[in-house]
């Protein structure tokens, strides 16, 4: 795959990068949206029932293999753009003025990286355990479930844990702050009026996901 | 003013080059940056040196011949300008001015701070053009193009092809230039005709040449002297999406 991925056009490469990228955005709000159920009841039913229909539902089991993809897609291209960028100037400035407009810009690869490693943990830690190993089950009015939220609970009083989480949200923030931007670019949307509003809630987008996922651990490690 | 310059020298393509400190004296505020180089020179040759080799044409800021990346900026410091409007009083005195050829696998130097910009030659031989008989000057207003749209095709058509957005692209991609070719063309009744196959070949010919992609870091943008902007690149890459979406195989 990588192969045919490496004769893609700059143009061709820069599409599909933004189309996954905003697909994957639309994820971490779902992943958001559940995640801050945890922090609703102590017994996390919510969450666990949350927790149960996103690994039953179906449609969003069929969604999960579309979003493996768009990550396998983005980190791949990702990591054939940024070689091909270094290759393009063996010798470097001897000094360089910060020109880029776009701060963030300048450490995709890098603040990409470090949420790529954070990504392969934080798959250890749930997914796996999750589809192989074995998660105590809870059982409410409404039902038994997989106690999710213990898991998560367990996790976030550990401080080592909730700093590297933090610290890869907060990378993720700034990979986002370029990348929502970023996106509508390289679909050829650029516009007067519109860029300045889409750079805007690009902004508050990637300020609102990280601030949310950073509020869990930090509640739970002080407040629960 | 007195000022230390650190040029880099390089006898040939083939050659390591490296950075040697050339103190330059009295030179005048009001002396151009090429002016200052010109003394420069003039002063090597009276002491039997090799003078520093750079582009430069019209000295107007016209023609894209000079160069230039002076202190990690090409054209210099002063923005919307290429290095020959560039005057020596944006710099201190005694301040150290670091001057290096344009940086990019496309553009190899050729000696000092003269690189080969032929890459861009090749692209606009790709599809920057439009083939048919223009004829003589058509009476104004003949060919009806609504006003807005010639100032965006105007707007384009003001790059000069110097290669500053190369320079300051930290991944060395020439999306700007190229942006700047299709958009002007794509803009007008003449060069829409062959707006999609223009986009494919030029954009293939920019990869093939080892130009890198664009992440739209905008730095292109800041660092062009004629300050086109990027939303030609977004033009680009729509009409790109769009001439591939609808080709068809012949």
């Amino acid at each position: 795959m990588s192969k045919t991925m490496i004769s893609y056009s700059s143009i061709t490469k820069k599409i599909i990068m933004a189309l996954a990228g905003l697909f994957l955005v639309s994820f971490l709000l779902v992943h958001l949206s559940i995640n801050i159920l945890v922090l609703f009841d102590d017994t996390f039913e919510l969450f666990n029932q949350a927790g149960h229909f996103m690994v039953t539902n179906p449609v969003i089991q069929t969604i999960q293999w579309v979003l493996f993809f768009g990550f396998i897609l983005h980190i791949i291209l990702g990591v054939i753009i940024q070689i091909q960028n270094w290759l393009a100037r063996p010798k470097r400035y001897d000094k360089k003025y910060p020109s880029e407009m776009s701060f963030f810009s300048k450490y995709m690869i890098h603040t990409g990286a470090i949420v790529f490693i954070f990504l392969i943990i934080h798959f250890a830690n749930f997914f796996i355990k999750l589809k192989f190993g074995n998660v105590e089950s809870i059982t409410y009015e409404s039902g038994t479930y997989d106690n999710m939220g213990q898991m998560v609970y367990n996790l976030f009083k550990d401080g080592a844990y909730v700093v590297f989480y933090i610290v890869a949200l907060l990378l993720l923030g700034f990979h986002l702050d370029h990348g929502i931007q970023s996106a509508f670019q390289s679909l050829g949307l650029n516009h007067t009026v519109y860029t300045p509003v889409i750079k805007l809630i690009g902004r508050l987008l990637a300020i609102f996901i990280t601030l949310g996922f950073i509020a869990i651990p930090l509640v739970i490690y002080f407040f629960k | 003013m007195d000022l230390t310059l650190k040029i880099w020298r390089q006898a040939s393509a083939n050659e390591k080059g490296q950075f040697i400190n050339y103190p330059v004296t009295d030179i005048s505020p009001d002396a151009s940056f090429l002016e200052m180089l010109d003394i420069l020179n003039e002063e090597l040759v009276h002491k039997d040196e090799d003078p520093v080799a750079f582009d430069h044409d019209c000295r107007e800021g016209i023609c894209g011949a000079c160069s230039l990346f002076i202190n990690g900026r090409p054209h210099g410091p002063d923005k919307g300008i290429t290095t020959c409007q560039m005057h020596m009083r944006h710099f201190k005195d005694g301040e150290t001015i670091v001057i290096e050829p344009w940086r990019a696998k496309p553009f190899p130097v050729i000696k000092d701070l003269m690189v080969d910009r032929s890459a861009f030659d090749e692209i606009i031989q790709a599809g920057g053009f439009i083939s048919v008989k223009t004829g003589g000057i058509p009476d104004a207003n003949a060919i009806p193009i609504p006003k807005r749209v010639a100032d965006i095709a105007m707007d384009a058509a003001a790059c000069i092809g110097c290669g500053a957005c190369v320079a300051a692209c930290k991944n060395a991609s020439a999306m700007l230039f190229v942006a700047a070719k299709v958009s002007q063309f794509a803009r007008l009744p003449q060069g829409k005709v062959e707006a999609r196959e223009r986009v494919q070949n030029m954009v293939a010919k920019m990869d093939e040449l080892g130009f890198g992609n664009c992440t739209n870091t905008y730095a292109c943008e800041a660092e062009c002297p004629k300050e086109i902007s990027v939303s030609h690149i977004a033009r680009m890459n729509s009409e790109f999406l769009i001439s591939k979406l609808a080709s068809q195989k012949k």
